[in-house]
């Protein structure tokens, strides 16, 4: 608290262009909203994590929980509509994967499907990135895979109706968007339009209309198939890819082998309007539950780019170099990682490593 | 049964054709196209025009052709919208920077993609580059692109190409007195709305005979009415009660002629707003004896520069008053007097009233009422309560100083902040 007051007296800059290295902090008084639904598996373990996390670090978010999950008979409409209330007030969160039962209970879509419509949520961007100290068969890898979520569904928040050629426009353009935003050189659209000759192929005239107002990125295509062979042969060769929903899911997953599993990789959803930050590759990972030992790397991450996303980059930048810093010495890993640590073991580590 | 004969195909095409124009105003060139397959000798007297039921089409160069049908989405993603910057020469680069710190201050949900426009290059591909990033994110914050001297004439103004390309077509311009400004005339409350795209403006010059230039004024019936038509639709908007058109129809019979019928047309469609009109050299003669007469006034391109700067000097100068570009599709934002500032950029002093206040234009533009509320009355009240005035306005203030203070206006506001 100390060092709050210490920061909040502090004299203003000389100048706007000046305070680059030191930047701002937030104030302790401003506390940001974030909605969260720890979801099934060792979703709440990972929440907890973060929720140590946060409180070491002094960050200035405060969680609303919400514990929906079908597997545990804790799901209902009034609780899906309670959600989407404080989503629409806060516009952010962060969530662990709402398991699906096998049985077929009489209702199509789950609720994370129903979470996902609801709030219109077109966009999933997921994260591989290598991580520095930990070596993989590839390392220094860096790639962006965008994947369209909501195809064939519509939104009953706002009622309208998307057709195909909107929605990918829509992805299209996202991806366009968010490679110009962080500086990317290329896209590359993923299909099977050899074979899907109609419905791959007005995705494939969608990306190529839209890439025409980017004429500083690259755009190429690539079919499926051998865009998985390339990608565990030289994944160099990618930088952001795009693609509908049906192959996001297993090139997500391959993507996230590469650089270390499901325990390392982040992700997050967009739609216009929120943004939901999750793990990249979506498992519950029942079999891990009340073990202590789940990665909460994937999680940590995530996190710290949920504090970006709502201008808190101090303290994202602190997060995420702690848990690198963790990783890159060595000594707490998780087991997936090839060490012997406990997931609060790990927390622990990385709540040791935030700079002050 | 209908014969299919080509006096038949015509009409039938006419038909067609007048029903989607109807409905969107936009793809001239498709529409052109179409008629000169079917009768070549429709070639007006200005080459490429096509008269068709009363409107008349032309062919502009540089026209937006994109159709409604590939307009992208807007760039809006997890409630964070996009924006370009174009930063432009002299004070431009430093005010928006500004603009940047108060955003950042204040957890705006807008990010900027910066497209830097270098007014000494010959070539186009800069301005080609930042019309390219506004027709994606659909907004832009810009300062002025110097238009340099020394260059050869067929070099255009980058801001002139700009705003045609985009066919931002109305440049509207709210100038009222403030409380904390000390001018010599007071309860000043105009909108201008100025043509933005033809007139004198077309950059139509040529030398026919050494020593005799000839200038083209271009007044459209297409352009003039839709002029028109967003001056009385603002004005109902905004519950103004008159509209003034500001012409020289005594001398330009026909070019200015032309604009004052189709502002005629378009007023008798709005009975409950008084239609008058006045010329423009008595205009500015009002303007500057008895300016509280004037409530919204709708004029063409050259005149409107010139009403703009004199307005703009009677509410206390180029540093106060923000202005909007508007097009069917795209909106920029900049001062509304349009001033590089070289004489005094990089010296601290520039007052950053008109670029804040435009940018809380754009958050307006963008459905953020909140912030544009919070950030306006917070350069408000700089101005007219703690009476922080820059050099411009008689005081004392460095740009720094202002900016600081609104900040903290903004702050005390007990609003999510980010510290300095």
């Amino acid at each position: 608290a100390s060092r709050w007051q210490q920061l909040a007296s502090r004299q203003l800059s000389l100048s706007p262009g000046l305070c680059g290295s030191e930047s701002p902090l937030a104030r302790a008084d401003a506390i940001f909203k974030v909605t969260m639904i720890p979801g099934d598996g060792v979703g709440p373990e990972l929440m907890t994590a973060v929720k140590d996390v946060f409180k070491a670090g002094d960050i200035p978010v405060e969680f609303e929980e919400f514990h929906l999950s079908e597997v545990q008979h804790m799901a209902s409409e009034d609780k899906l509509d309670h959600v989407l209330s404080s989503m629409r007030n806060n516009k952010v969160a962060i969530k662990g994967k709402i398991h699906t039962p096998m049985e077929y209970k009489g209702e199509l879509a789950s609720y994370e499907m129903k979470l996902r419509r609801k709030l219109d949520l077109f966009a999933n961007v997921v994260h591989v990135n290598s991580l520095p100290g930990y070596s993989t068969r590839h390392n220094n890898l860096d790639l962006v895979i965008i994947r369209e979520q909501t195809e064939g569904e519509y939104s009953s928040l706002d009622e309208s109706i998307f057709s195909c050629s909107d929605k990918s426009r829509r992805i299209a353009k996202f991806a366009f968007d968010y490679a110009t935003k962080k500086g990317r050189s290329k896209v590359t659209a993923v299909h099977k339009a050899n074979i899907m000759k109609l419905a791959d192929g007005l995705f494939l005239q969608s990306c190529a209309e839209v890439a025409q107002l980017y004429p500083k990125i690259k755009y190429e295509n690539i079919i499926i198939d051998n865009c998985c062979m390339q990608l565990v042969q030289n994944p160099y060769q990618f930088d952001v890819l795009v693609m509908p929903n049906l192959y996001g899911n297993i090139i997500d997953n391959l993507a996230a082998g590469l650089v270390g599993g499901a325990g390392v990789v982040p992700g997050e959803s967009y739609s216009a309007e929120y943004a939901v930050f999750e793990t990249g590759a979506r498992h519950p990972f029942a079999q891990a539950v009340g073990r202590n030992i789940a990665n909460p790397t994937a999680m940590l991450l995530s996190a710290a780019n949920m504090l970006k996303h709502l201008n808190l980059e101090y303290h994202s930048q602190m997060i995420s170099d702690a848990v690198k810093r963790v990783i890159k010495q060595g000594k707490v890993r998780t087991g997936d990682l090839g060490g012997y640590a406990m997931c609060d073991e790990f927390t622990r580590a990385v709540i040791a490593n935030l700079s002050v | 049964m209908i014969k299919l004969n080509s006096k038949n195909i015509r009409i039938f095409l006419i038909y067609f054709f007048i029903r989607r124009l109807r409905v969107k105003m936009a793809a001239h060139g498709s529409l052109l196209s179409v008629f000169k397959s079917i009768n070549p000798r429709w070639n007006g007297p200005l080459g490429n025009s096509v008269k068709i039921f009363g409107t008349t089409f032309t062919n502009h160069r540089n026209k937006a052709t994109l159709t409604r049908e590939h307009i992208p989405p807007p760039a809006k993603y997890g409630g964070r919208h996009t924006v370009t910057l174009i930063p432009g020469d002299g004070i431009g680069p430093e005010l928006l920077s500004h603009v940047k710190e108060v955003f950042r201050f204040s957890c705006v949900p807008v990010d900027f993609e910066v497209v830097q426009v270098n007014s000494a290059m010959e070539s186009e591909d800069d301005i080609m580059d930042a019309i390219t990033a506004i027709r994606r994110n659909g907004v832009a914050l810009k300062g002025n692109i110097e238009t340099k001297h020394t260059l050869p004439p067929s070099v255009k103004s980058r801001n002139n190409v700009l705003r045609t390309t985009l066919d931002l077509y109305a440049n509207v311009m709210h100038c009222q007195s403030l409380p904390g400004v000390q001018t010599r005339h007071k309860d000043i409350d105009i909108m201008i709305i100025r043509e933005n795209t033809e007139g004198e403006y077309s950059s139509l010059e040529h030398e026919s005979v050494p020593g005799v230039v000839e200038c083209l004024k271009i007044i459209t019936r297409n352009n003039s009415l839709r002029i028109a038509d967003y001056a009385f639709r603002l004005a109902r908007e905004k519950g103004r009660s008159r509209v003034t058109a500001v012409h020289k129809a005594n001398i330009m019979k026909l070019g200015d002629g032309l604009f004052l019928q189709c502002c005629r047309e378009v007023a008798s469609g709005y009975p409950d707003i008084t239609f008058d009109s006045m010329i423009v050299d008595n205009t500015t003669m009002q303007l500057v004896s008895k300016p509280q007469q004037f409530d919204v006034m709708v004029m063409p391109n050259l005149y409107g520069n010139v009403v703009s700067n004199v307005c703009a000097g009677l509410v206390g100068g180029p540093g106060l008053v923000p202005g909007a570009n508007y097009g069917q599709d795209y909106a920029v934002f900049e001062t509304a007097t349009r001033n590089t500032g070289k004489s005094i950029a990089g010296k601290n002093i520039a007052n950053p009233t008109a670029m804040l206040l435009a940018s809380c234009m754009m958050l307006d533009h963008l459905k953020l009422y909140n912030y544009a509320t919070l950030i306006r009355n917070a350069v408000l009240t700089t101005m007219n309560e703690t009476r922080l005035h820059t050099a411009d306005l008689g005081g004392q203030g460095t740009t720094l100083e202002v900016v600081q203070s609104v900040m903290r206006v903004i702050q005390s506001k007990g609003q999510l902040t980010a510290e300095f």
